[in-house]
């Protein structure tokens, strides 16, 4: 199992120049991949835009939306973000795609949310014509990047297993995502595709400073009601925590494991790569 | 830190006893409405998990609980006219006025203070606290007085049962099963001291209401139920206790917490009676939630943890739970099994206990399923290597894979799918001719296994790119004019499809005849033909995608029937169909047998691009245990089987005939 990083693009406190920094760290640390959220009503940053700037000063590492909120923007404009961060990065990108959570990110979008389902299939449909799409550029029309497709419904598999290439996870405890990974290959066989999809799966950590961690996803999650408080409860706050969750989510079959800090400090990418290596 | 407990119930006496006994300055009171004796209830059930938990959780009680308490290993079930008995599950039970004595004495004897006979009707008559546990049930008010913190949901099971006891312990928790003109009805009896035992009469709704069981006094319904299980009673009384009939209510919350309340057991949660599991969940509540108060200063993070930790666990008893009511809602399906088969059907009904775990409980009884289809000795292969004839074909075993590598050692090699048409191709890539496998076929005879060829014409579905580029995605070019029953295209993305008309069923109903032919001259020893997942004789039968007004949308079977009909008539080996799940499919099902087909293979819907299956381990098993036993036809389940167990039980249960395995099943 690989394991990635993710870039603090919605924590409280990181500017500009902090991820940029971070984005720097992370390729020269012992990473696989750089992930993003995407939030539109909330203190963030756009996840294409920021994968742009973290494609021009790395190298070698992934860079993945986990997961981007596909219907909020018109298939076109889409693929063209997608496109440029994979030009930008010499194809690094893995596109990461769900209906996401909140309804107030639509109603802001002037997307109605009924019906959201069936336009990101159609995004998907396009994205695989990516080698024929008028607003990819020429000279990466033959690198469609991997796409990944979340979701926990039975039409949300479904969907996965027709369009993608593989599944994100939402997050949870090692038991849930291999609940998750069994839907996937259940719906991948079902619908006769050959091979497995890649599997990902994400959770949040704090090494040092959790208590900023912990506010962090209680603001971010707020909308959930009390849930926040569960997926604060989930954060990784020790060397030990990690290691046992890494451990658990390879015995469950996961291909690349995306930790996404929750608080804003370069110095935890540091001490992230320690507990890893 | 001052608690009140709203019920006292096992879960709110056993926490108000960890509480009190991790900090005796806690200040905890219990709030009741019945008097300190009242004898609700007959006897409760634990596993021997629980047990442990009571023993590590605090000595005392569970000194004084198995002192008292009756324990057994067996369970009997009573069916057409046999007991079977299967041995080794640990069991064991308490009067429920016994447990909650023992819990009464030991709280109050740790301080707590237990205030009986408040009938509350509004929080605000509570004592203060910095915490409010409602322990106070199904109907709990504490749930009710927060409906939008907790956000309830409450299912009502289509069945009714009624809780009696009787005077005698019984020697096994026993599950009976009675039919009557009106339908069948059901026991659950387990003993739960020296000469008493529960004993819970279940049966459907309409069954409950033909038998006119909605109309009659108390009395005189438990006369009926005594008259109806006098052979496991033996002349044993049955005992009213409040023994009215209800339906079984299952509840789940969004959240168990609010503030400074929580919900525990019941209030929180509530799984059928027949997984015997209600005071179990509701003693490991208490116990969670006394260790995370413990382990916190913050109270809300405690009631998180509580509720972060006994969650899955509950949920998954919930799922096996309602798995096993199901079960018992439609048992009258399983009444043409073996009564040892029908044993092992409901022993496994759960889905907790499989072939494999159930061999190590109970090797014997597992032995003698083995036999019922594997053997005329004492010795026989599990379930799945048994063989099995069809159409005078023996295959060596009931294993399936997909595609044609003789390596796998498998009873049947189902061929990729062939078209019947060059316009009948999902992709381009598809088959046309099944001639090609000829020496793969060959080496498959060479191994003792046998060869299905699959048949099919994608209608609407055809001329896609090939599934490594996604499903249902059309070609760009080199595309083909497609048929279906009617046209309407099969996703947005589809091309419209042209009406079949009669003459170009013709040519079809002959180019499957034609590809059954040439797959028998290739050796082939079985066909299947799709009538499923949306491809052209799917389409006929599905209603989303028949819209004829002709005789072929008046009976949406008569085409893909006749086609059924011609291959019998010009193929001599097994037939089988694919099917999907739908509103007629067992009338299908039963129509196809009749001609001719001898398998159906059942699978998910993909009528149209919406539908989606729920998909997960084994999703489609309860489809074929359906199709088996309603339409009477064999069957053949795939539905991701990624172990040999869980094909082993499903075929030792009767739910299919034929297993199509995942690869990860035996690689």
């Amino acid at each position: 199992m690989r394991v990635g990083v993710g870039l603090p693009t919605t924590t409280p406190g990181a500017d500009g120049a902090l991820l940029v920094e971070w984005a720097r760290q992370a390729d020269a640390g012992p990473f696989s991949s750089l992930g993003v959220l995407d939030r539109l009503l909330y203190d963030s940053f756009d996840p294409f835009a920021s994968l742009a700037a973290a494609a021009a000063v790395t190298q070698r590492i992934r860079l993945a939306t986990m997961i981007a909120i596909g219907p909020l923007r018109p298939a076109a404009t889409l693929i063209k973000d997608a496109a440029s961060v994979q030009a930008l990065s010499d194809g690094r990108l893995t596109l990461g795609l769900a209906i996401g959570a909140r309804d107030d990110d639509y109603e802001a979008s002037d997307v109605p949310t009924k019906g959201r389902g069936a336009r990101l299939s159609d995004q998907l449909a396009e994205l695989r014509d990516w080698d024929v799409s008028p607003v990819v550029p020429g000279t990466i029309k033959d690198q469609r990047p991997e796409l990944l497709v979340g979701g926990m419904s039975g039409p949300a598999f479904a969907r996965m297993a027709r369009y993608g290439d593989g599944y994100a996870h939402g997050g949870g405890p090692p038991r849930a995502f291999q609940s998750a990974a069994a839907k996937a290959n259940a719906a991948w066989s079902d619908l006769g595709r050959p091979g497995k999809p890649a599997l990902w799966g994400q959770a949040y950590f704090a090494l040092g400073d959790e208590a900023a961690g912990e506010s962090y996803l209680l603001d971010y999650y707020a909308f959930t009601g009390p849930f926040a408080a569960k997926i604060a409860a989930g954060n990784l706050t020790s060397p030990r925590a990690i290691r046992d969750f890494v451990r658990a989510y390879e015995e469950a079959g996961c291909d690349e494991l995306v930790l996404l800090p929750t608080v804003a400090d370069p110095g935890q990418l540091e001490r992230l790569a320690e507990v890893l290596t | 830190v001052r608690t009140t407990v709203l019920g006292a119930g096992p879960a709110g006496l056993y926490l108000s006893i960890l509480l009190k006994k991790a900090d005796p300055r806690h200040e905890v009171v219990v709030v009741e409405r019945n008097p300190p004796d009242a004898t609700f209830g007959f006897g409760v059930v634990f596993s021997e998990e629980t047990l442990g938990r009571l023993r590590d959780a605090d000595e005392p009680t569970f000194t004084a609980i198995t002192d008292a308490w009756a324990s057994w290993t067996t369970i009997d079930v009573h069916f057409g006219g046999e007991v079977i008995r299967s041995h080794g599950h640990r069991f064991s039970a308490i009067r429920r006025t016994k447990l909650l004595d023992i819990l009464q004495r030991r709280a109050r004897e740790l301080g707590a203070e237990l205030r009986f006979e408040q009938d509350v009707h509004d929080l605000g008559e509570l004592p203060e606290a910095d915490l409010l546990v409602g322990a106070d049930g199904i109907n709990s008010l504490v749930r009710r007085s927060h409906e939008e913190a907790f956000a309830p949901r409450l299912d009502a099971y289509p069945t009714r049962f009624a809780w009696f006891g009787t005077d005698v312990a019984l020697d096994a928790f026993t599950f009976a099963f009675v039919e009557t003109e009106h339908g069948v009805f059901q026991a659950h009896a387990y003993p739960f001291d020296e000469g008493t035992s529960t004993f819970i009469v279940e049966t459907r709704e309409d069954t409950w209401r033909k038998a006119g069981l909605e109309d009659l006094p108390e009395q005189e319904s438990l006369a009926f139920c005594k008259q109806l299980f006098a052979r496991v009673l033996d002349g044993h009384e049955l005992l009213s206790n409040r023994s009215v009939w209800l339906a079984f209510n299952e509840l789940r919350c969004k959240d168990w917490s609010s503030n400074k309340t929580v919900l525990v057991g019941d209030a929180a949660h509530t799984a059928h009676f027949s997984i015997g599991s209600g005071t179990k969940l509701a003693i490991e509540d208490a116990i969670e939630l006394a260790a995370a108060l413990g382990r916190h200063d913050d109270l809300g993070a405690a009631l998180v943890e509580y509720e972060l930790e006994r969650r899955p666990v509950v949920e998954r008893f919930q799922d096996a739970a309602r798995q096993s009511a199901e079960y018992f809602e439609e048992v009258p399906r399983h009444w043409g099994l073996p009564p040892l088969q029908f044993a092992f059907n409901l022993l496994t009904r759960s889905g907790r206990i499989g072939h494999a775990n159930l061999s190590l409980r109970d090797p014997r009884l597992v032995r003698r399923v083995d036999a019922l289809l594997g053997g005329r000795g004492a010795l026989a292969p599990p379930p799945l290597f048994a063989p099995l004839e069809l159409h005078g074909l023996t295959l060596p075993n009931r294993a399936v894979t997909r595609g044609l590598d003789d390596r796998v050692g498998a009873g049947l090699y189902l061929s990729p799918g062939v078209a019947v048409t060059p316009d009948g191709r999902i992709t381009p890539d598809d088959p046309v001719d099944p001639a090609g496998w000829r020496d793969e076929v060959e080496r498959i005879h060479a191994v003792g296994g046998a060869a299905m060829l699959a048949l099919n014409h994608a209608g609407r579905r055809g001329a896609c790119r090939p599934r490594a580029h996604g499903v249902d995605l059309p070609l760009r070019e080199g595309g083909w004019p497609l048929v279906s029953a009617s046209p309407l295209p099969y996703s947005r993305r589809s091309a419209t499809p042209a009406e079949l008309d009669e003459a170009g069923m013709e040519r079809i109903r002959e180019a499957f005849v034609n590809a059954a032919q040439r797959g028998a001259e290739a050796g082939f020893d079985a066909v299947e033909l799709n009538l499923g997942q949306g491809y052209l004789l799917g389409s006929f039968l599905s209603p989303r995608a028949n819209r004829r007004t002709d005789a072929y949308g008046e009976d949406r079977l008569r085409f893909p029937a006749t086609v059924v009909e011609s291959v019998r008539a010009a193929f001599d080996g097994p037939l089988a169909v694919c099917l999907s799940e739908g509103p007629q499919d067992v009338e299908h099902a039963a129509a196809l047998r009749e001609a001719g087909a001898d398998l159906v293979h059942v699978a998910t819907g993909q009528a149209t691009e919406a539908a989606a299956a729920e998909y997960r381990r084994g999703h489609l098993t309860p489809f074929s245990d359906r199709i088996r036993s309603e339409a009477h036809v064999a069957t053949m389940v795939g539905g991701y089987l990624d172990t040999l167990d869980a094909a082993n039980t499903i075929v030792g249960a009767g739910r299919a005939d034929l297993c199509l395995l995942e690869p990860a099943a035996f690689a």
